[in-house]
């Protein structure tokens, strides 16, 4: 697959805190990239680096191997963290006044059905709710029909219902074979929609690589837990560690580590097991935990 | 052209619909107008007299209550006096007195002429005093104030919605998402920038034209003329606002700069009294402003026919004022 986003030696500095630490990345045509990190890691001064929003302090950044220039705005679709829309005037009014922004804008029935916006087309912008505005945005991301869309934390603060919603018209919208970059620190959001993750912590990207191959490399078996607390300070059955309140044991054999655990005569009340998923890698890997 | 337009369209629909705002712009001046011109059908102060020279020992006539003497330089009577008469024929001023040349100036269809010459007479000092006169329509303080008043309106509407509203798109992050396509920094601004002219340009019509339904405010030179120096009046305040918003992120700072720009230019322009015998410096610093400039000029024209060369002066300030301003926002505006 052809490079459509690169950038090499990538920093951002604001007085001496720096949110980007030199970052390169290759994103692929087509591809859908999940950048993961608690807050403050850095994510949303990196995405605003790609979307040329934000000037960096060292490195550079190629669209199909030039700079971003105004082609690459032609070409490009923002959802930003959190943005105000002019009040007074109608969805269907916002959204025609955007696509006028573009040389090749998109058919406008085409941005309503893709973003289910029949309903909400002459509402006043100041009237939308939580999920209805997510869609707005994500419309006005798309009505140029961009090559690469770049979506900050699309789902924060949506209700389960409302986020399902918009993983599916992600996933429409992936269908033209659009380059998705985005940021999340929902563990299930990058599972349902990334192909490949990045985790990234304290303005670095840790690692990279397809969900189940990150978890497959760090992880092997099951986790089991007990309570800390059940788990003497200087005693390590099974091989395991304290993290946080749990004893947490990485098990290859799950019927030799509950021989294990009994034969120390540990309390078995507060057990769980359960296979490794990305919460627990990110744990692993920055220490802190994805949504703290 | 489409995006220009479409974003021409969508910040006039944003001011029209949010129903407070735009009846606020319409409504204040009217009230403004109407009650100044109730407030002011009476004269607050007995007589205003202008004067050369000094008084005469042991005049009586220097001595009448509430009355208003504004002494103009006696080296300067020359060349000056000529307009102090046409203040006096405008009824600005009740009467001019030289009291070197022993002679003074009435208006004889001044309400208070013949009141005045009978003081004059029977005060010994002056009564060998010999009399002028001059004669001229009298201009109602509204007459007067309307110009004034609708520079101001002009003045509040595009500070606040040029530039107060880039400052509140700039903090709320409307400029932020625009910044994310290819729409210029030029082309967003002049849109704004003539979307505001076009509403001031209507409703200071609509002021005008209503409250001169019932008003009927003296009008002796050329409407065209009048249009024009509204105009430049739209424009030289845009571009104001242009160049106060062009950094500024906080709307409670902008607010507070706003306050600073707009106090002291509706003290010094003369839009509610008019500036005599002020010091010199306060001249000099109401004239680099252009609300004077916009008042003065529709002034002279409504109240004395003043044709447009000679109001030139004043476009041309106003011109400049303009550009400038407009230089200032360019190389100050930012995105963020």
């Amino acid at each position: 697959m052809p490079t459509i986003l690169e950038c090499r030696g990538l920093r951002k500095h604001y007085g001496d805190v720096h949110a980007v630490d030199g970052l390169d990345l290759v994103v692929q045509e087509g591809s859908c990239l999940g950048i993961l990190g608690p807050n403050g890691a850095g994510k949303t001064t990196t995405i605003e680096m790609l979307e040329g929003i934000t000037p960096p302090t060292e490195g550079n950044i190629l669209f199909r191997g030039r700079p971003l220039d105004r082609a690459f705005k032609e070409k490009v679709g923002i959802q930003f963290q959190s943005t105000a829309l002019p009040e007074f005037i109608t969805v269907k009014e916002t959204l025609r006044l955007f696509s006028s922004f573009y040389r090749e804008a998109r058919d406008f029935d085409e941005v309503v059905r893709l973003c289910s916006l029949d309903d909400i087309l002459e509402r006043d912008n100041r009237k939308l709710s939580g999920g209805q505005r997510q869609r707005m945005l994500l419309a006005l991301a798309i009505v140029s029909k961009p090559d690469i869309l770049f979506l900050d934390e699309p789902t924060t603060g949506l209700d389960p219902q409302a986020r399902r919603n918009f993983w599916e018209l992600i996933r429409g919208i992936r269908k033209e074979n659009v380059t998705v970059l985005l940021t999340t620190h929902y563990m299930d959001e990058a599972s349902e929609l990334c192909d490949e993750i990045a985790i990234m912590d304290r303005g670095k990207i840790l690692e990279r690589d397809k969900p189940a191959r990150l978890l497959a490399h760090h992880f092997s078996g099951a986790l089991v837990r007990v309570p800390s607390a059940c788990v003497d300070g200087d005693r390590a059955p099974g091989g395991g560690s304290h993290q946080g309140d749990s004893y947490e044991i990485q098990s290859e054999n799950l019927d030799q580590t509950m021989r294990e655990l009994l034969a120390e005569g540990i309390n078995l009340e507060g057990l769980s097991i359960h296979k490794p998923d990305l919460e627990d890698l990110f744990i692993k890997l920055t220490g802190s935990s994805l949504r703290a | 052209m489409k995006q220009f337009s479409a974003m021409v369209y969508a910040r006039t629909m944003e001011f029209v619909r949010d129903r407070g705002t735009f009846f606020w712009n319409l409504l204040f001046p009217v009230v403004l107008v109407f009650g100044f011109a109730f407030a002011f059908s009476g004269n607050a102060t007995l007589f205003k007299i202008g004067t050369y020279g000094i008084a005469p020992t042991g005049s009586d006539f220097t001595r009448i209550e509430q009355s208003q003497f504004i002494p103009y330089d006696a080296a300067k009577a020359g060349e000056e006096q000529g307009k102090v008469i046409d203040r006096l024929r405008r009824h600005e001023l009740d009467m001019v007195i030289d009291y070197d040349a022993g002679a003074y100036w009435i208006n004889e269809k001044g309400r208070n002429a013949s009141l005045l010459r009978r003081l004059v007479h029977v005060d010994p000092a002056m009564a060998s005093f010999t009399e002028r006169r001059v004669s001229g329509d009298p201009i109602r303080y509204v007459d007067w104030f309307v110009p004034g008043v609708i520079g101001m309106n002009m003045l509040f509407s595009c500070l606040s919605g040029v530039g107060f509203v880039i400052v509140r798109y700039r903090k709320n992050g409307v400029l932020k998402r625009l910044r994310a396509t290819p729409v210029s920094a030029l082309s967003f601004v002049s849109a704004q920038a003539l979307s505001r002219f076009l509403i001031v340009m209507v409703t200071s019509a609509f002021v005008f034209l209503g409250t001169n339904f019932f008003l009927h405010f003296m009008m002796k030179g050329s409407w065209l003329d009048l249009l024009l120096v509204m105009s430049l009046g739209i424009l030289s305040m845009i571009s104001l606002g242009l160049a106060f918003a062009s950094r500024f992120k906080s709307e409670e700072l902008a607010g507070g700069i706003m306050n600073l720009i707009t106090m002291p230019m509706l003290g010094l322009s003369g839009v509610f009294f008019p500036l005599e015998g002020a010091p010199k410096w306060i001249g000099l610093a109401a004239d680099a402003l252009p609300l004077t400039h916009v008042t003065k000029a529709a002034r002279d024209i409504m109240l004395e026919g003043s044709s447009l060369v000679a109001v030139a002066p004043h476009l041309l300030f106003l011109l400049a004022f303009s550009a400038l301003s407009l230089v200032v926002a360019s190389l100050l505006f930012r995105w963020d």
